[in-house]
């Protein structure tokens, strides 16, 4: 390895605040920050055996972006004082997001080749802050999924093991964090699509409380449930992105009008002493893997002996949940993905025989343009809202909805932070639950509940399981804009792992193999 | 196109008894869309007045319009109906490309407006309640337009062109409930209500109101049932009947067609019907059904409306006052007769009247020059008589010079006309064009003389005392100076040359 390399190797493992801080004493370039993450993208992400993180490559708009902020901080002066901290920091947007410039797909082949007229609030911002887009992440078709095989152009693997899946739907922000290719990358969560793959691969990933982050730009699953967040190595750096992406924005009328609290400040309170951790009883224990439990109590411990207070709190409705989701999401869905019909944009299909009116022409477009997930979900959303079903389906979910809200309301009488795993099991094999749909939707068991009370989540490593290796996560939950906590136990509980582990967990996933080459990158 | 069997309207009435409802859309005249900040402007190029949410690109969000509220609100309070503290929309689904989304937000369950009324005025001053169930708001559709078929509709075209400039537009519907007892006045009273409807958001100032670009368009619903029955029939639906003129004619249609099919034992099918405004009949639409399912449900990119009772009450505040009193105060306060006051309504002149007198002029003026010269010349011009330009300070200055004796009226019209031609002010014109009452006794006494001696039998019935015979000569001296003359002065001057006492 030439010296170079060595820097270079070194540049990507940083955390976004340590290359930040690099950038700022002038140690380091943004351009050579960029270049450094766009190379391990094109060694690691192409290939039969790449990770497959990201859909799009932005190299050349990502390292004009990078040149930008070099050119401002070597001219000194009021213009680099106002540089964002973040500026220069490359980041990876998943693929739900739009973005002017690059293709957006969500995953499906019904929007394959088509490019947004407009920037997503948040990409807006990602822009105002300075921050080269390294390209677009890989996810399950319109984030419907819990393991990115249902993504449109094939499955994102795990960095941990290449046969496992990276969680889903944001399987893709989540593994290029992992895999080194972004310091940062934007997810959405609707059931938990950033936390979960957040614990099957080791990084950190947050859903913010609802309507904290703007949902402009970003292609509607649910819009009762969708939330965007950040997908980062550690908390500081979630708490940093959570800022530059947060806060009111008139397009989107469900956008909060007071700002949270400081979030990185929280992240950097360094004590838990005090407060009150409420393990919710029915989010452990029967169902979950025993690796999954140990690392769960492990944390429990840690806390404790950092002054918190464990407390038990009972959420008897959660076990409804799962069902109420399973409702309101592909009703939701049904309805938000009905635009996509093949006559203003995207992919259109003609039919093969028969009369070439408007009906067929949209049905051909959608037979052929979504894939089984999306078709199972629309499906049921419309059943579910039909006349005569709607109140048994749709008007029940919503009961259910309500009293997930009131148990919430009483755990956090209870407890400040709840706390619970993040999934009930480590990483699957690919294929391993693709038939089995049920199994597949049980995965987001613990993330689900947050959605419908609209409460913030943060997902974290919390080791690796016993059995298998592989990384197991802790969710911690708050009240509504009380984001702040759920930086300020995270910042703590992860320096209390780091310092079990003596660094980071992802220091321990193994080095990935060349796979691809630049070439099959850019063809991308 | 089948013909259907009608009956005579006469007929019709003896055996049965109509029930009417109807939806009026109101298109709000809002500066920007119900749900984006696109313009709302009529007559633009199509598919320029559209941005990303109009079009219904990935991840875009509705924001709500909250003048377009405002005026729902007002509309609301002007039918007297209730304002709901809390509102919703909800989408309305359907797989169609005229809207961009293949769903239509619009309220449902929960409309901003509710339970109202409005007293309608028949031609011969009967009042007629027409109840109000709801007003809603919605957002209009794509115009859609069939190209290469032969009726211009889906059928048969060989493609369709779709313009997303109306797309998002604000729309209130006003729906009321079913409208019974108008029996043989049902369709004047269609007609009547869908006028009262269009008047009321046009003096709101919420809409334009104009029903030829389909700011208000009406579906008249129309059942009939034996006389002394109370359940209703089944109704049918036509759609889009855009003019005064079209609803009262569409109404009396259907009722026709209705009887001749219950009278024929046939069921009347539930459906939609179109109306052509060419041979004034209807055609089979779609068979609509209470089943269709619009999968509605509340639209979760949207946080509930509320309207606070502060708010409503200050809106209420800034209403303007209703036509109907507004008419009923004018008359009275005017003194016209039943007929002169129609008169001006009709002519579309209240306005002008109500500021001619506001500047001074006295209502019995104001209505001789904006209905004695105005409207004429407005009608061959073919502009509306405001639309001219008279200023009401002019017909004031005009009368003023008149009643002086400066001007006579024919004088006075002639400067009106200076004024439109943009000669000037009156006092301008009069001194330009050397317009003024003839006041030196000279001229006017040779002008005298000649005219009694051209008619000696005129001069010799005067002088027996037949007094009134005084006009062939007043005229002749008018004639001779050309108008300028003051004819009180010249019928003065008459008299006494011939030695008659004034009676």
């Amino acid at each position: 390895m030439t010296e170079q390399n060595t820097t270079a190797a070194g540049l990507i493992r940083l955390s976004a605040a340590a290359l930040a801080e690099k950038l700022r004493a002038g140690e380091v370039t943004a351009v050579e920050a960029t270049q450094a993450h766009l190379d391990r993208i094109a060694t690691v992400d192409g290939g039969e055996r790449g990770v497959n993180a990201f859909l799009h490559v932005n190299a050349e708009e990502a390292l004009a972006v990078a040149a930008e902020v070099d050119a401002i901080r070597a001219a000194g002066g009021a213009e680099a004082e106002a540089l964002h901290y973040l500026a220069g920091v490359p980041i990876a947007v998943k693929d739900l997001i739009v973005t002017v410039g690059q293709p957006t797909t969500a995953g499906s082949k019904i929007l394959e080749g088509w490019h947004s007229p407009y920037d997503a609030t948040v990409v807006e911002r990602l822009r105002a802050a300075k921050m080269p887009i390294l390209g677009k992440t890989n996810l399950d078709e319109f984030a419907m999924g819990s393991s990115t095989e249902h993504s449109a152009y094939g499955p994102t693997r795990n960095p941990w093991d290449l046969d496992r899946i990276p969680g889903g739907s944001g399987g893709g922000s989540a593994a290029a964090v992992a895999a080194f290719e972004a310091p940062l990358a934007l997810g959405t969560d609707t059931g938990g699509s950033i936390r979960q793959p957040g614990a099957v691969t080791g990084t950190v990933g947050v859903k913010p409380t609802y309507g904290s982050v703007s949902r402009y730009g970003a292609i509607a699953m649910a819009s009762s449930l969708d939330q965007i967040g950040p997908v980062t190595r550690t908390v500081l750096d979630s708490a940093l992105l959570h800022q530059v992406i947060g806060g009111h924005d008139p397009r989107d009328s469900t956008s909060l009008p007071e700002p949270l609290a400081d979030l990185v400040a929280a992240a950097k309170t360094g004590n838990v002493e005090g407060l009150r951790i409420g393990i919710i009883k029915e989010l452990h224990g029967e169902g979950y893997q025993a690796g999954v439990e140990n690392r769960f109590n492990e944390s429990l411990e840690l806390l404790k002996e950092a002054g918190a207070e464990i407390v038990e709190v009972s959420c008897p409705n959660f076990q409804y949940a799962l069902g109420a989701y399973y409702l309101i999401m592909p009703s939701e869905a049904s309805s938000n993905l009905a635009k996509f019909d093949g006559v203003r944009y995207g992919l259109r299909v003609l039919p093969e025989e028969g009369p070439m009116t408007i009906e067929r022409v949209m049905g051909a477009t959608r037979a052929a343009g979504f894939g089984d997930e999306v078709k199972r979900r629309i499906i049921l959303g419309t059943y579910a809202l039909s006349a005569g079903y709607y109140d048994a389906y749709y008007g029940s979910a919503q009961k259910v909805r309500t009293l997930v809200q009131r148990d919430f309301d009483a755990a956090f009488a209870k407890a400040d932070v709840l706390i619970s795993p993040t999934a009930p099991t480590t990483a699957f094999r690919l294929g391993e639950k693709l038939d089995d749909p049920l199994a597949m939707y049980l995965n987001d068991v613990a993330t689900i509940p947050a959605n419908l009370a609209g409460v913030p989540g943060l997902s974290l490593p919390g080791g690796l399981a016993d059995e298998d290796g592989l990384p197991v996560g802790i969710q911690l939950l708050a009240p509504a804009r009380e984001d702040a906590r759920l930086y300020r136990v995270g910042a703590v509980l992860e320096a209390l792992l780091e310092e079990k582990w003596g660094g980071p967990l992802l220091a321990q996933a193994p080095e990935l193999a060349t796979s691809g080459t630049l070439e099959t990158q850019e063809a991308k | 196109m089948s013909t259907d069997t009608i009956l005579s309207f006469e007929e019709a009435m003896e055996k049965y008894d109509p029930v009417l409802g109807f939806e009026v859309h109101v298109e709000l005249n809002t500066k920007t869309k119900m749900f984006s900040s696109a313009p709302n402007v009529f007559g633009d190029e199509p598919n320029t007045n559209v941005n990303e949410v109009d079009l219904g690109m990935p991840g875009v969000l509705p924001v709500v319009n909250k003048t377009a509220i405002e005026s729902s609100i007002k509309i609301g309070l002007a039918l007297n109906c209730k304002i709901a503290e809390t509102c919703r929309f909800a989408r309305k689904q359907y797989f169609y490309p005229d809207t961009p989304k293949n769903f239509q937000t619009s309220q449902y369950d929960e409309p901003i407006a509710y339970d109202g009324y409005l007293d309608v005025e028949l031609e011969d001053g009967t009042v007629f309640r027409v109840e109000i169930e709801r007003a809603h708001m919605e957002e209009d559709a794509g115009k859609l337009t069939h190209m290469g078929g032969a009726t211009g509709r889906i059928q048969g075209a060989d493609f369709s062109l779709v313009d997303y400039n109306r797309a998002g537009v604000p729309l209130v519907e006003i729906v009321t409930k079913p409208i019974e007892g108008a029996g043989s006045r049902a369709p004047e009273l269609a007609k009547a209500y869908v006028a009262a409807v269009r008047e009321i958001v046009k003096n709101l100032g919420v809409s334009d109101a104009k029903m030829e670009r389909g700011n208000v368009r009406c579906d008249a619903n129309v059942s009939l049932r034996p006389h002394g029955r109370e359940r209703f029939g089944i109704r049918s639906e036509t759609k889009n009947v855009n003019s005064l003129r079209a609803v009262e004619h569409a109404v009396r249609y259907e009722i026709q067609r209705h009887a001749a099919v219950l009278d024929s034992g046939e069921p009347v099918i539930q459906e939609t019907r179109h109306w052509h405004e060419d041979t004034r009949t209807t055609t089979s639409g779609r068979a609509k059904s209470d089943a269709d399912d619009y999968r509605y449900f509340p639209e979760p990119d949207l946080v509930p409306m509320v309207a606070s009772r502060e708010w409503v009450e200050e809106l209420r505040a800034t209403l303007p006052e209703p036509p109907a009193e507004r008419r009923k105060r004018l008359k009275a306060d005017w003194g016209y007769s039943d007929l002169e006051f129609r008169d001006v309504v009709n002519a579309g002149v209240l306005d002008e009247i109500e500021e001619t007198i506001a500047a001074g002029a006295s209502a019995s003026v104001a209505r001789k020059w904006w209905m004695g010269e105005i409207v004429g010349r407005a009608k061959a011009a073919d502009v509306d008589p405001g639309q001219l330009g008279v200023q009401p300070a002019t017909i004031v200055e005009l009368a003023q010079m008149v009643e002086a004796g400066k001007i006579n009226n024919k004088m006075a019209a002639q400067v009106l006309d200076g004024v439109l031609a943009g000669e000037g002010t009156p006092a301008e014109i009069v001194e330009k064009r050397g317009l003024a009452v003839v006041s030196d006794d000279g001229p006017l006494l040779e002008a005298i003389d000649a005219a009694l001696a051209a008619q000696p039998d005129v001069a010799d019935k005067i002088r027996g005392g037949k007094v009134q015979a005084i006009g062939a000569i007043v005229g002749g001296v008018m004639k001779a100076t050309r108008g300028q003359a003051d004819a009180g002065r010249v019928r003065e001057l008459i008299l006494e040359k011939l030695g008659v006492t004034a009676q």
